[in-house]
């Protein structure tokens, strides 16, 4: 009997252990991943000090392994998060599951709070039928990052780089003659942002409101051309972003221009060439294209647990100028909040920039990105452009007959799989 | 009281339990699902529930695609580029290791041995180094022979046409030797050990017999070396065939999969991965991994039939 009596007692003891472990207060999970992460570690402390009930979990992945991990916890339904982080490159992909909460419906009434966000961010995180699935968090204003002393060496101005691309590509044969140094990393970035100009509002990039592909488009075929002609006239590195030949392209002085979102100041001044500083110019995008380089978004699972605070904490990292402003000093991600843009911090210079009031161009251009609908198969789309992109320029493959190959490719992997709307 | 006592008669299947518990769940379930899957259109993103049944659709989706017919070239360049000369080196390497060194051998092998058991993130660092465009070990001693007279000038020709410095894995031309160098040489040191081993336990009698009867070096290789690593040709022969068409962590981690070049590398594992985690489209990936199932089987059987049937045989030599 004493072994019995003695099982009894452990098999409570660990009960009362287990019911003892459960957490005092209710967790919010926030997913998210680096350097997002930092934005709201940096925000914990008035998490807290609002809503001392219920205790701030912030869990951060790698930016692929958080999507991937992501993915899986839509696909299952469990293990999801209160709160979502989400990149723009996933935006598309995820709204099509269905499985996030309608932003717009009440209790949270987003749409009455419409206004306070720049546009075109807000536009990414609704799905086709206008359902608002996620509230953007920071923006990527497009800018051309330029060497201003290169450029000052070869004798060649702003305004030559910005006028339009056969300037632009102009000012670059000067200044390889006279400095030796790339216009460009890679063609492939010429390519990405001039397909993007004429864009209106509500034109998808490669898809129309019907779906219909777009990419054998004059808008397309100049894109194109445009990234040939710098590849064939020996102006880029061929180094794509974020590789090794890239981080020491600029270390070394060896790219004379970067066009990115704003948001590159801040990798450059922290770990790409933090010895660069004040060399460095910001420009708007050569011949007047208006676009932006990614952005972050939070979204709330349908299966959240506590969907009340997730908004809560969705409202504080977007909406909460405070916050935003500390996002802006703390990892340099632009805000998405409009009434940030009117601070005073806007009107400071820029270090890095060699004392610029940069800001403030970058909120001109936030305000005219046109609002561009996502589709859940841009990232598909985007990866066979690259692919066709790259036979043109290395195997001289005809761009008609490349983009006619991309069409039919992306019709084929899109026709069988419609993109579900939320 | 005594503690209870579990029977007899169950015992063994509980002690055996925890093997086929674990198989069960983490091998048999995903192989037999995935079988499921591939009868399926299924985007995970969106939910189990909105997987739907499309029969056979995915096979003959996966057969008619470009990018499938394109990955397959790949492969099977990758298999026979990096594969063939993997066994044309190690094996006489082998022979010449067993035949001439004798101090020092397990160093020397040892050293071949070393890239096949490092791991690949280690290998993928320091060849993206040497391989870099602009700031890698191979391109400096490039620019280095062009001063050597004869060589330099075509050398230089070479380059001038390249741009300057040749892009090793960022141009579609020479990602696939690059990524098919890494392979061959991570592999070469695994196919000597293997033919070694072989070749230590060929009775020496054999040789010292046909030095009697006047065999020269060459012909004691062709018709008692040769004849008698059959069996171990045939198994290493597989091994490598199996491999090279799961190729998948050599050009996954060398090549930028942003950059347009890795196309010239996607191996059909490559684009089923591509297909299932960026594209969302898991069906057709899974079919795609049992389309491979069945080449890889018909080309060990090929093989097989290949080396005779007397080289599966353990006594095939005696």
């Amino acid at each position: 009997m004493k072994l019995k009596t003695s099982l009894i007692a452990l098999t409570l003891l660990m009960l009362g252990s287990l019911v003892l472990a459960q957490p005092a207060r209710p967790q919010l999970r926030v997913a998210t991943f680096p350097d997002l992460d930092r934005a709201a570690k940096a925000a914990a402390a008035i998490w807290a000090q609002r809503h001392p009930g219920i205790e701030l979990k912030i869990v951060s992945m790698q930016y692929a392994d958080h999507h991937m991990a992501m993915t899986t916890a839509l696909a299952t339904g469990s293990g999801l998060p209160d709160v979502m982080a989400i990149d723009l490159r996933f935006i598309g992909k995820f709204a099509a599951s269905g499985g996030f909460v309608d932003l717009n419906q009440a209790p949270y009434n987003a749409g009455t709070k419409a206004g306070d966000y720049v546009r075109y961010a807000l536009m990414q995180g609704q799905s086709r039928k206008g359902a608002q699935l996620a509230m953007p968090a920071d923006i990527g204003p497009g800018t051309l990052l330029y060497r201003k002393d290169i450029l000052d060496k070869a004798g060649v101005s702003e305004a030559e780089i910005t006028k339009d691309w056969a300037s632009y590509l102009a000012a670059g044969k000067k200044i390889k003659a006279a400095t030796g140094a790339l216009l460009m990393a890679d063609a492939a970035d010429l390519r990405d942002i001039a397909l993007r100009q004429g864009l209106k509002d509500g034109e998808g990039i490669y898809f129309d409101d019907q779906g219909k592909v777009l990419v054998e488009s004059e808008r397309f075929r100049r894109a194109f051309e445009l990234g040939r002609a710098a590849r064939a006239a020996g102006l880029d590195a061929h180094a794509s972003a974020w590789s090794n030949d890239w981080a020491a392209g600029f270390k070394q002085g060896r790219i004379a221009t970067q066009m990115m979102g704003a948001w590159l100041v801040g990798h450059l001044k922290n770990w790409l060439a933090p010895d660069t500083a004040g060399l460095w110019r910001s420009a708007p995008l050569p011949g007047g294209v208006q676009a932006a380089y990614g952005g972050s978004f939070y979204a709330i699972p349908k299966k959240a647990q506590h969907k009340d605070a997730a908004w809560d904490f969705i409202r504080l990292m977007t909406a909460d100028k405070a916050v935003q402003l500390n996002s802006l000093r703390v990892l340099d991600s632009y805000p998405a909040l409009l009434a940030a843009h009117q601070d005073p911090l806007m009107d400071e210079p820029i270090a890095f920039l060699g004392g610029q009031v940069a800001r403030q161009m970058w909120r001109e251009t936030a305000a005219r990105v046109p609002a561009t609908p996502v589709s859940p198969f841009d990232v598909l789309a985007t990866t066979i452009i690259r692919d066709e992109f790259e036979k043109v320029i290395t195997r001289g493959k005809d761009i008609a007959t490349a983009l006619k190959d991309a069409r039919e490719l992306i019709e084929r992997r899109t026709r069988r799989r419609p993109g579900r709307d939320a | 009281m005594s503690p209870p006592v579990i029977s007899r008669r169950w015992a063994p299947y509980i002690f055996i339990a925890p093997f086929f518990l674990l198989f069960a769940v983490f091998g048999l379930f995903p192989l037999l699902f995935s079988i499921y899957l591939s009868l399926h259109q299924w985007n995970p993103a969106e939910g189990l529930h909105t997987m739907h049944w499309v029969g056979l659709e995915n096979y003959g989706y996966a057969l008619t695609d470009p990018w499938f017919h394109d990955s397959l070239y790949n492969t099977v360049w990758f298999a026979l580029v990096s594969g063939l000369p993997q066994h044309l080196v190690a094996l006489p390497l082998a022979f010449f290791i067993h035949q001439r060194v004798k101090r020092g051998r397990n160093l020397l092998v040892g050293a071949y041995f070393v890239p096949y058991i490092t791991s690949s993130v280690a290998i993928a660092l320091i060849f993206t180094t040497l391989l870099s465009k602009d700031y890698g070990l191979v391109n400096a001693m490039l620019a280095e022979l062009t001063r050597i007279p004869l060589l330099g000038s075509p050398l230089e020709a070479v380059l001038q046409s390249r741009g300057g410095a040749i892009d090793w894995l960022g141009d579609a031309d020479t990602t696939k030797p690059a990524v098919a160098f890494v392979v061959f040489w991570r592999y070469l040191g695994w196919n000597l050990v293997l033919y070694l081993s072989a070749l230590q336990v060929i009775d020496k009698d054999l040789y010292e017999a046909a030095t009697l009867d006047g065999a020269k070096p060459w012909q004691q290789f062709r018709y008692i070396t040769l004849p008698l690593l059959r069996p171990m040709m045939f198994f290493a022969v597989s091994l490598t065939i199996i491999g090279s068409l799961q190729l998948f962590e050599e050009p996954f981690i060398l090549v930028d999969s942003e950059r347009g070049a890795s196309q010239s590398v996607m191996t059909s594992a490559i684009f089923m991965y591509r297909l299932a985690f960026s594209d969302g489209d898991f069906g057709t990936a899974s079919a795609v991994s049992w389309l491979l199932f069945f080449l890889i089987a018909a080309l060990t059987w090929l093989n097989a039939k290949l080396f005779g049937s007397d080289a599966r045989g353990e006594h095939a030599a005696r």
